[in-house]
């Protein structure tokens, strides 16, 4: 095949910076959808983890459809159709006036989808616990609220830190949708560098080691966490 | 755009030589290939309408599939293969290079743009047709040109030859047009129909498909003058002169005799597209004698 690589492509500007910029987006919406996504499916994946059913047929919907949709459609749709659906003028908003728009609705919508998956890994972990726990917290005179916040949650999080890590390089991965929508992340601008360029070889292959070296950064911090917050042996 | 005529004057340029050069020439990668496998195999697209598409039996057809269709009649003659085969290669916008250049296709016929930055991979045919950046705008919206829209929004496929041109003249006219990234054509024109962008921009001849596929297409209309010159090409592999010289007699022959112009009726006068005057220019211009 004669394919003419010209490596140096990915160092001569403007390409070096798009690649820069790129990397920076996947980045800020992985890291602030990933704190959306451990509030939402903490406390989801709590009131999953107890017995009320009424809660429960809540927080199960919950997961349900967010859990079922494919993030694809799901950016597509709070994209696309949510703003038809609202009443006018916050539509209108959400199209026009928001700044940057398909960057936030990246995030809720990545946010959103990765919080159902952690709040399934939260309420596993819950119920994964010795039944005694609750009960001695219980019997020890602390509120639920408190043998949630000072027993079982801190618990649960140990015991569920090995998914938590492939649900945090997930979330790298995934946001590569966000392109679908017009954010300019890493794999678009991958796109954009082999539009320009045709050397398209050259410019994924940047990509490729650009995921890598994030999930290796992201595996190597979780292991650290992990080590740090492990008692003795559980 | 300099550069962009300077890679048209190329392109004319090769396709000045004269035929009888062709058949001298014996060491072509395409020309062996084909006498090889009495077989040429030309690439089309599915849905690049009304240039190259199937159609429900999955048969391609289209203005440039005619095109070629009569250049494989021009390579059966001068190559004396009078049972030649044609074989349909499927192509995309992301293989369509790609295949060209490690030849499982001798020549894709669809709607690929001459750029400078191809032709490092590739050749390029002489034009056959050359298309316009124009806008698509909501019917009485009072947008005629992009200067109108100072202030307002415009919808750009992503990664596209328009987005890099609307990107250079907003920035040299200094507008504040807003610019709302899309995948494709059709989000681009889901983004005009909810609102969510004043106008969508990208080559006259999509803007026409995408207006002529809405539920009431009188509800839009494509405006503005041309922002751009963009010609359209076949793709050969490169350093393959004796087949392009064939390619680009066939086009020759077909615009002097007129058939061009026939064919150029029959796929786009029912879409509503007349014949633009640069087109019917381009044409006398690559009508070069035999």
């Amino acid at each position: 095949m004669k394919y003419s690589w010209n490596w140096a492509v990915l160092i001569s500007e403007p390409y070096l910076q798009w690649l820069g910029w790129g990397t920076l987006m996947t980045i800020v919406i992985s890291l602030v959808s990933w704190a959306i996504a451990l509030a939402i499916g903490t406390v989801v994946g709590t009131f999953h983890s107890t017995g009320n059913s009424r809660i429960r047929l809540f927080t199960s919907s919950y997961i349900s459809v967010f859990r079922n949709i494919p993030l694809l459609l799901q950016m597509f749709l709070w994209f696309f159709v949510v703003p038809e659906l609202v009443p006018d003028a916050i539509g209108t908003w959400l199209k026009r006036d928001l700044p940057h728009s398909e960057v936030v609705t990246a995030i809720v919508a990545l946010g959103l989808f990765t919080a159902s998956r952690v709040a399934v890994q939260v309420s596993a972990g819950i119920v994964a616990l010795p039944r005694g726990q609750g009960m001695a917290a219980k019997a020890a005179g602390l509120s639920t609220a408190q043998a949630y916040r000072l027993v079982l949650l801190p618990q649960a999080f140990r015991l569920i830190v090995p998914p938590l890590t492939s649900e945090f390089l997930t979330i790298f991965k995934n946001s590569s949708i966000a392109l679908t929508i017009g954010v300019f992340e890493l794999t678009a601008q991958t796109q954009q560098i082999e539009s320009f360029t045709y050397q398209g070889f050259e410019a994924f292959t940047a990509a490729t080691v650009i995921y890598m070296s994030i999930a290796l950064v992201v595996t190597m911090f979780m292991r650290q966490v992990e080590r740090r917050t492990s008692i003795g042996n559980t | 755009m300099k550069i962009r005529a300077f890679g048209t004057i190329a392109t004319l340029a090769l396709s000045l030589l004269p035929p009888s050069w062709a058949l001298a020439q014996s060491v072509d990668g395409i020309v062996d290939r084909i006498k090889e496998k009495n077989t040429i195999s030309i690439g089309y697209r599915d849905a690049s309408i009304p240039f190259s598409y199937v159609d429900g039996k999955g048969q391609p057809l289209g203005y440039s599939t005619d095109i070629c269709i009569q250049v494989a009649e021009t390579v059966k003659k001068a190559l004396n293969l009078p049972d030649l085969k044609i074989e349909w290669v499927p192509v995309n916008l992301q293989n369509r290079i790609p295949l060209v250049v490690n030849g499982t296709v001798d020549i894709s016929c669809e709607s690929a743009v001459n750029t400078v930055g191809r032709q490092s991979q590739v050749d390029f045919s002489s034009p056959f047709y050359i298309s316009h950046t124009r806008l698509l705008v909501k019917s009485g919206s009072g947008i005629s040109e992009l200067g109108d829209l100072n202030g307002k929004s415009i919808a750009l496929s992503i990664n596209s030859v328009p987005e890099r041109l609307i990107k250079a003249l907003i920035e040299k006219d200094q507008l504040t047009i807003r610019i709302v990234p899309v995948k494709d054509n059709s989000e681009g024109f889901l983004a005009l129909q909810t609102g969510r962008a004043d106008a969508f921009s990208t080559d006259d001849i999509l803007l026409f498909g995408l207006r002529n596929r809405a539920a009431n297409p009188s509800e839009y209309e494509v405006v503005g003058k041309p922002l751009s010159y963009d010609s359209y090409g076949f793709l050969v592999q490169k350093n393959s002169t004796a087949f392009l010289t064939l390619v680009n007699a066939t086009l020759a022959r077909l615009s002097r005799d007129g058939e061009l112009e026939k064919l150029y009726a029959k796929w786009f006068d029912p879409m509503g597209v007349p014949l633009s005057p640069d087109l019917a220019t381009i044409f006398h211009v690559i009508a070069i004698p035999e």
